[in-house]
């Protein structure tokens, strides 16, 4: 099955597509299938943390062409939902979900820290910019399950990696797939596509109000 | 064939998804004009706060756009372009709905239009009441806009005539409802406060009138200044504030200010049709006043029904139909939202 994989949630904008195989929907519940395959297809980046909104829809367009393919032979969306400090990780999901309603196939969200951590083998620890002098980060043991996170905090606050450190990489369109491979060959219902804020949005109640006469 | 035309707004704090037809003869019917608003979650703040009104639109965009089609009876195979709030409005909410529009364009492989959202406060009115006889004159009151506007061409020839200094208009209705105690957004309930009330119990100033004022400028931050004083003095004597004649004496000093300045610039152009759009515009006494004053100096007065003056998809869909009736080239793939986007520029 071919997959399209979007990311906003890091300074690039990824779009990729992704060959995915592996055990039929029926065998996934066992434990000792043969794992699933993800081949990259083709994939267009770019590192432009302002670009997001601008360059998604094109990149998409772009992967598409490179792989010899049209959307419609697209069977799912995979798009990572962050933690992501920027305006333009919405960019990415609702391009995803308006992508995959047009297109009739599912979209499933991904966790982006999991995708970073989809790819070698062993133990990780994930940490990406989160701005304001913070960072996100998450931990995964030796099998790839998250073993703690995402979090958002200082960077002080992360702790001694164990295995492999992943800091501020950025997702590949096989680690996205990767990351959501069981849901999508069992073709299970796909979660919502919201972002994970991790931080409560910027608002005050006002105060009361000030009197303009002395 | 009439070409079916998806418009997409998310400018401030409503997601809208209309759907119209734009037929060979110019006209464009409404299909369908699906909202979500995010204004109560807005309420406790006095104001739009952008970042909730972004992910508001995230959540909202897809089903929006679903009910948009079953209401319409089409399936999205049957649309044959996408237009799209290009801007102005609030940087993040915009940037929502230009990712889903071009999203939206690529997948069913139609053209995208990023369109101006003022341009479509004045084309939603060619839904209710047919072609729009140009030159005219548009007069623009919301909450975030408060602008007098030339349209020599709906689909690209719009300038600024005057626009408000200062707050707009719909600002200062929530201010003095504020300060009156009446909720959030301030333009239902003064409008509903002032029935009651004797417009002319207050003087209040109206800004902008004097000789050496420009003549279609707006300003209504010293009218909000002067409420608040003439509140406060009230309270200070230990009076009980006649809530029901500040609101009507305030929205009197509004009304006839808006429809001073608009009629005389009508009247001046030589222009024979006023067009009053926005939120603002479903304003009782704005739209009665208007009316007498349209009468009097004979112009044809147009105020699309509340609904379509309020943000929505439909009024960027008839833009999006206008501008592609006219030949106008579609935009690029790689559109940015333009939370700056000038008045002038119907099509990005
Ligand atoms: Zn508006």
């Amino acid at each position: 099955m071919l997959i399209l994989a979007l990311d906003t949630a890091t300074p690039a904008v990824t779009a990729g597509i992704v060959r995915l195989s592996g055990p039929a929907a029926a065998d996934v519940t066992a434990s000792d299938v043969t794992e699933p395959v993800a081949e990259q297809v083709a994939a267009r980046v770019t590192v432009d943390p302002r670009a997001h909104g601008e360059l998604l829809t094109p990149h998409v367009l772009d992967a598409v062409a490179d792989a010899g393919i049209t959307l419609a032979d697209v069977g799912a969306v995979v798009v990572g939902t962050g933690p992501g400090p920027y305006t333009g990780l919405r960019a990415g999901l609702v391009t995803g979900a308006a992508l995959a309603h047009s297109l009739g196939v599912p979209a499933y969200p991904v966790c982006t820290l999991d995708a970073i951590a989809a790819g070698p083998e062993g133990a990780a620890l994930v940490v990406t910019d989160a701005r304001r002098r913070e960072v996100y980060w998450a931990t995964y043991d030796a099998a790839g399950a998250r073993t703690g996170g995402p979090h958002v905090g200082p960077r002080d606050e992360v702790p001694e990696p164990v295995g492999r450190l992943a800091d501020h990489e950025q997702p590949t369109p096989v680690g996205i797939v990767r990351a959501a491979a069981l849901d999508v060959l069992a073709g299970r219902e796909p979660g919502p596509l919201t972002p994970l804020y991790l931080r409560r949005p910027h608002a005050a109640e006002p105060a009361t109000r000030k009197r303009v006469t002395a | 064939m009439a070409k079916i035309i998806m418009g997409i707004e998310s400018s401030c704090d409503e997601t809208g998804v209309g759907l119209v037809a734009a037929h060979d003869d110019g006209t464009v019917e409404l299909l369908a004009d699906e909202v979500a608003s995010s204004v109560e979650q807005h309420a406790r703040f006095g104001g739009v706060v952008p970042e909730i009104a972004s992910r508001a639109h995230l959540e909202a965009m897809v089903p929006t756009t679903h009910r948009a089609f079953d209401a319409a009876g089409l399936s999205m195979s049957d649309v044959d372009a996408v237009a799209v709030t290009a801007g102005p409005g609030l940087a993040g909410a915009l940037l929502v709905g230009v990712s889903a529009a071009k999203a939206y364009a690529a997948a069913l492989d139609v053209p995208l239009y990023g369109v101006n959202h003022l341009a479509g406060h004045i084309a939603v009115d060619t839904l209710q009441h047919g072609p729009l006889p140009t030159p005219c004159l548009a007069l623009l009151v919301s909450g975030g806009h408060t602008q007098l506007l030339r349209v020599d061409d709906i689909a690209g020839a719009i300038t600024e005539i005057g626009s408000t200094v200062d707050d707009a208009a719909g600002e200062a209705y929530d201010k003095v409802a504020r300060l009156l105690d009446l909720p959030y957004p301030g333009g239902p309930p003064i409008d509903k406060a002032a029935r009651d009330g004797d417009p002319q119990a207050i003087a209040f100033p109206r800004g902008m009138t004097g000789p050496r004022d420009a003549k279609f400028d707006f300003s209504f931050s010293g009218l909000k200044t002067a409420v608040a004083r003439w509140v406060e003095g009230a309270q200070g004597r230990g009076e009980e504030v006649p809530v029901a004649d500040v609101a009507a004496s305030f929205q009197e000093a509004v009304a006839d200010v808006l429809t001073a300045k608009a009629v005389r610039a009508a009247t001046e152009a030589g222009v024979g049709t006023l067009v009053v759009s926005g939120g603002v515009a479903a304003n009782s006494r704005l739209s009665t006043l208007a009316r007498e004053r349209c009468a009097e100096a004979g112009i044809e007065l147009r105020i699309p029904r509340p609904r379509l003056c309020t943000d929505n998809g439909a009024m960027i869909a008839a833009l999006g139909a206008h501008v592609a009736a006219a030949g106008h080239k579609p935009s690029s793939l790689d559109l940015s939202a333009n939370p700056g986007l000038p008045v002038d520029t119907v099509l990005v």
